[in-house]
């Protein structure tokens, strides 16, 4: 299919970090479903590191891929270098995806920095 | 398996659209306007094509004007009406919520120059009321514009009824027809209609052409000027063997309309009983008055380009009003029109078979929309809501 890319097929076809974690240390969610786009990003945080992150989607193909993508671009990653995942870098990673669609890329990026935001909230919280 | 179910965006050519228009390509290329034999050729099928279509729907020759398809043909009968009511101070026109955006558009543009629209509510089931269409009518009323069948969820409408109330309120009666031509009886004498649009692809003819029947006696405003043909109503050399086609195909889908509608009838009820055992799902539109071929239902939890494209890898073509598969921020105005809210309205697919198809495919689409309903679902955090309760269903 011509309207996607290869990279954006395989991640809908076959999303990587699909599904939830239990007392996750941070949860964000974004978008609505007026909008016809959800995504809910749940991440499990060691030692200022992402050492697992899942996700759930209700979208498009895109939004299902840039979900998927973007988990797998911070799976590992110093949540400082998490913090600076940019859509235009999930974007690109997927091989460029349709103008129209642009928006699914944010909303992965969005969705992150909300999960994140919520671990900080709850560190502040303990402390 | 292999099944095409998007009869309604378009359908494969018959062997008999083909054959007239491979025929009529080799053997008929003069240009109709010319005086030698091989153009007046040309111009006698154009002819032929123009009395077998005229015949079909119970109209004169004279009164079917050859288009680029139906949406030419919608903007023409609407510019046609709207100019008829202009001269006469009537300014108003009459529509429904729910037509093809090639009336909607169109209409939508008259409004800002000054004409005021009635937008016919088109209720749950899909269908305009005719007495809602009778209060609707004023003094100022110059025109009524209600299709013959939604294009989307495929729900017929009561065009007889509507094209008596207009009759007897003098108001013209145009109907955008291009769903129901080569797939439901017309007639525009009984059934009063003054003016029609028709696609040639909807019925297994050839794409970019199509016909408006106009009453004769309604003056005819014209979209394209330049030469005369098609009695100076429509400019440009015609389309040969797009016509030549075109009148075939529907030939050929009248010859087999009882047959073929018992049988798509059938596959669609068995299509809609199986799809409506999966859980908080929905048919569109009113179960039976509806194309024999059409099915429209609303999954939710979940989104609808994401079905389209793994029904695709399992080799279904279908469609939906989902926004994400038109590019507007908005899901289907027909969905909206029938008061499914904008989260239900994405979970659209709409199924539109033809009449090749068999119970074996209607099992494999039953099979394939089932498993992809719940993998979608399965990592939907709307469908995880409602499964908690922190969400209340829509749909039962």
């Amino acid at each position: 299919m011509a309207l996607y890319s290869e990279k954006v097929m395989e991640h809908f076809l076959n999303p990587k970090n699909v599904g939830i974690i239990e007392n996750a240390d941070g949860v964000g969610e974004v978008g609505n479903a007026r909008c016809g786009d959800i995504m809910k990003m749940y991440l499990k945080i060691e030692d200022d590191t992402i050492k697992d992150v899942k996700f759930e989607t209700f979208g498009c193909a895109s939004a299902i891929a840039s979900s998927s993508m973007a988990t797998e671009m911070i799976k590992g990653k110093p949540v400082s270098e998490a913090m600076t995942l940019t859509n235009k870098a999930v974007a690109e990673a997927l091989d460029g995806l349709p103008a129209h669609k642009m928006h699914c890329s944010v909303l992965a990026e969005e969705a992150i920095k909300k999960a994140l935001e919520d671990y900080d909230n709850k560190k502040e919280n303990k402390k | 398996m292999k099944v095409y179910a998007d009869n309604a965006a378009t359908t494969k050519m018959s062997k008999a659209a083909i054959e007239a228009m491979t025929d009529c390509l080799d053997n008929c290329y003069g240009n109709p306007s010319g005086f030698y034999s091989l153009a007046q050729r040309a111009k006698e099928r154009v002819e032929s094509a123009r009395r077998e279509i005229a015949e079909v729907i119970n109209a004169e020759p004279r009164e079917i004007i050859f288009t680029s398809g139906g949406s030419e043909a919608d903007n023409q009968a609407i510019l046609t009406a709207a100019n008829i009511g202009k001269s006469k101070g009537k300014m108003h026109i009459i529509t429904s919520a729910f037509e093809h955006h090639a009336v909607l558009h169109t209409i939508k543009k008259l409004e800002k120059s000054g004409f005021s629209v009635t937008y016919l509510p088109v209720h749950e089931n899909g269908i305009v009321s005719p007495e809602e269409l009778e209060q609707a009518i004023t003094e100022q009323t110059c025109f009524v514009s209600i299709m013959s069948a939604n294009n989307e969820i495929g729900t017929i409408q009561p065009i007889s009824e509507i094209g008596a109330i207009c009759k007897k309120h003098g108001v013209i009666f145009h109907t955008d027809a291009v769903q129901a031509v080569g797939h439901l009886n017309i007639d525009v004498k009984s059934q009063n209609i003054d003016m029609l649009s028709a696609s040639a692809h909807k019925f297994h003819g050839p794409k970019g052409v199509g016909f408006l029947y106009v009453r004769k006696g309604i003056r005819v405003s014209t979209l394209i000027e330049g030469g005369a043909q098609e009695k100076g109503k429509r400019a440009g050399t015609e389309n040969v063997a797009g016509i030549v086609s075109m009148a075939a195909a529907l030939k050929e889908s009248v010859k087999n309309m009882e047959k073929d509608n018992a049988h798509m009838r059938e596959i669609r009820d068995y299509l809609i009983k199986g799809l409506s055992e999966i859980e908080h799902s929905a048919l569109n539109g009113d179960a039976k008055c509806r194309l024999a071929g059409n099915l429209n239902f609303s999954f939710e939890g979940i989104e609808g380009e994401s079905i389209l494209i793994l029904l695709d890898q399992k080799g279904i073509c279908a469609s939906s009003g989902s926004a994400c598969t038109s590019g507007a921020l908005d899901p289907s105005h027909v969905l909206l029109a029938i008061g499914r809210v904008h989260d239900v309205a994405h979970g659209s697919l709409r199924l539109t078979v033809g009449e090749d198809i068999t119970k074996e495919q209607a099992d494999y689409i039953i099979d394939n929309v089932k498993n992809i309903v719940a993998h979608l679902r399965s990592f939907s955090p709307v469908w995880r809501d409602l499964k908690e309760g922190k969400r209340q269903y829509i749909l039962p």
